[in-house]
């Protein structure tokens, strides 16, 4: 087993997770960016899908699904940086038993609103949205979408039947926007009871009818928070934005050496900037011409332009995957990605150079970045009402908790 | 009357650190025995079967040296005094 190192971190610094398909880890730099400490691995052997951080009401929480072919998919979480992590007992995220169905992943994990500090959502495989009202005790399924009619058409992609990407709308606490890949992207306006497929425009290159109602392959979808009606979208050949909320896209790949992709990532503060990087094509899923390249539009999609200073440009074959790349919140926006051949690279001013973080990875499959924005205190919290047990040796020399979930926690999940 | 059950070591850190436990209890098949081992340790039972009920792929449970999954599956019978045994597949990568 390797050795597991902490890292921890106060205001000001960055935090970047990476989860790959053996393990999590947690790297930590000042606001310079340069140089990273390394913490981790964390569920060592496990692959880690999705991580997220939660800094609502003083948290410094950190979170992320631990899949294992063998023991199934749990929701782990530690209030300082991996030393202490809480595993629940009882799996959180589960199935009611009258859905018929079985979790086999979880592909995402997102934070509520700011002014919603207690919730949580997850989106998970078969695809399905769940959420926690509860800071992350107990999660349901949102029944809306468990029992969308369309989902008996629902198909797997490469990856899995899986729900991505989790948009919760800044301006309207009605309103949400998923997508599933193979589905397409949808939209609530009440809350999560209804969903409406938002595909017109997107085209399936798979299917005889190419512009269905749903059906189309998305990879990534962004939205900027100061201009929430304004969407980008990566889809398995495709690049579109939405200006009106979804209802319609329109293609944007004007530039770019392919328009297939899986990432795809907007500035913090600018709603007319978004990053991808572009892979030659559905056979052969590297990047084109042996060129690692992030493209970036500064014109909301009119034109885009390679960012390559510091990034190989010969015999890269490479291929960064749909929650591998990542930005951070400083004024000069950090840019991350990781590759399935276990590099991450990291630009500390908006992409214009890049330099390896780190290497020697197990293959990336997840990149998240958050600058740290207060000392936190390390929570003694307690879920569900169960006694929190004493911490216990685990992988040489992290510590894991568990926590148990009550019948009422689970009874209420299975209900709703 | 005691029945006993072999759990791999992972699990084992999760319920006290023994591979081996004895209840006692009389199952008459191999969901019943089960079901007396949630109770005993709720703590394994995400961890060997899904939110179905269905023993999860990559793990074989024997009954005695038989497997369930070549036998009745849940509904195998539990001869009075044989060990089950729970064990991960050879599988992954």
């Amino acid at each position: 087993m390797p050795r597991v190192k902490h890292v921890s971190a106060k205001k000001g610094d960055v935090i970047l997770m990476v989860g790959t398909m053996k393990g999590a880890f947690v790297l930590r730099s000042n606001g310079a960016r340069k140089k990273w400490d390394v913490g981790g691995p964390y569920s060592i052997g496990s692959p880690v899908y999705a991580m997220a951080f939660d800094q609502r009401q003083g948290r410094h929480r950190l979170w992320w699904s631990q899949q294992s072919f063998r023991w199934g998919t749990v929701l782990c979480s530690s209030d300082d940086y991996g030393k202490t992590i809480t595993e629940p007992e009882g799996y959180s995220v589960k199935f009611p038993v009258e859905s018929k169905l079985a979790l086999k992943n979880i592909w995402q994990i997102r934070i509520g609103r700011d002014e919603e500090p207690e919730t949580l959502y997850c989106g998970v495989e078969p695809a399905a949205l769940f959420e926690s009202r509860d800071a992350g005790q107990t999660w349901s399924p949102v029944q809306g979408l468990l029992e969308h009619p369309h989902r008996p058409k629902w198909v797997p992609g490469g990856g899995g039947m899986c729900l991505h990407t989790i948009l919760p709308d800044p301006a309207d606490r009605k309103r949400m926007f998923i997508a599933i890949s193979t589905a397409g992207a949808y939209r609530t306006d009440d809350g999560g009871t209804s969903w409406q497929a938002r595909n017109q425009g997107v085209r399936a290159v798979f299917l005889p009818d190419q512009y269905p109602e749903f059906g189309q392959c998305v990879h990534k979808m962004v939205q900027h928070p100061a201009q929430p009606q304004r969407l980008f979208l990566q889809n398995h050949w495709g690049l579109y934005r939405s200006d009106d909320g979804g209802n319609s896209w329109k293609g944007i790949a004007n530039g770019v050496p392919s328009d297939f992709g899986f990432c795809m990532a907007i500035h913090p503060h600018n709603p007319d900037t978004v990053y991808i990087v572009p892979i030659e094509s559905d056979e052969y899923r590297c990047t084109p011409e042996g060129k690692l390249r992030v493209y970036c539009t500064r014109n909301a999609g009119k034109s885009w332009e390679p960012l390559t200073r510091g990034l190989p440009q010969k015999d890269a074959l490479e291929t960064v995957l749909r929650d591998s790349l990542a930005t951070d919140t400083c004024s000069s926006a950090g840019i991350y990605f990781g590759t399935r051949s276990g590099k991450v690279y990291g630009s500390a001013d908006e992409g214009k150079s890049w330099q390896l973080v780190i290497g020697g990875l197990p293959p990336v499959v997840c990149v998240r970045a958050a600058l740290v924005d207060g000392e936190g205190t390390v929570s003694t919290r307690r879920r569900g009402g169960a006694e929190k047990k004493s911490a216990k040796k685990r992988n040489a020399g992290s510590k894991r908790t568990r926590s148990k979930q009550t019948a009422k926690g689970r009874m209420r999940a299975g209900k709703r | 009357m005691a029945i006993s059950f072999r759990i791999p070591n992972y699990l084992a850190s999760l319920a006290g650190g023994q591979t081996s436990l004895a209840i006692d209890t009389s199952p008459a098949t191999v969901d019943e025995a089960l079901e007396s081992l949630w109770k005993a340790h709720p703590v394994l039972r995400d961890r060997i079967v899904d939110e179905q009920g269905e023993v999860r792929q990559h793990i074989n449970i024997f009954v005695g040296d038989e497997a369930i999954r070549f036998a009745d599956g849940l509904g195998t019978k539990v001869p009075n005094g044989t060990e089950i045994l729970i064990v991960p597949a050879v599988s992954g990568g």
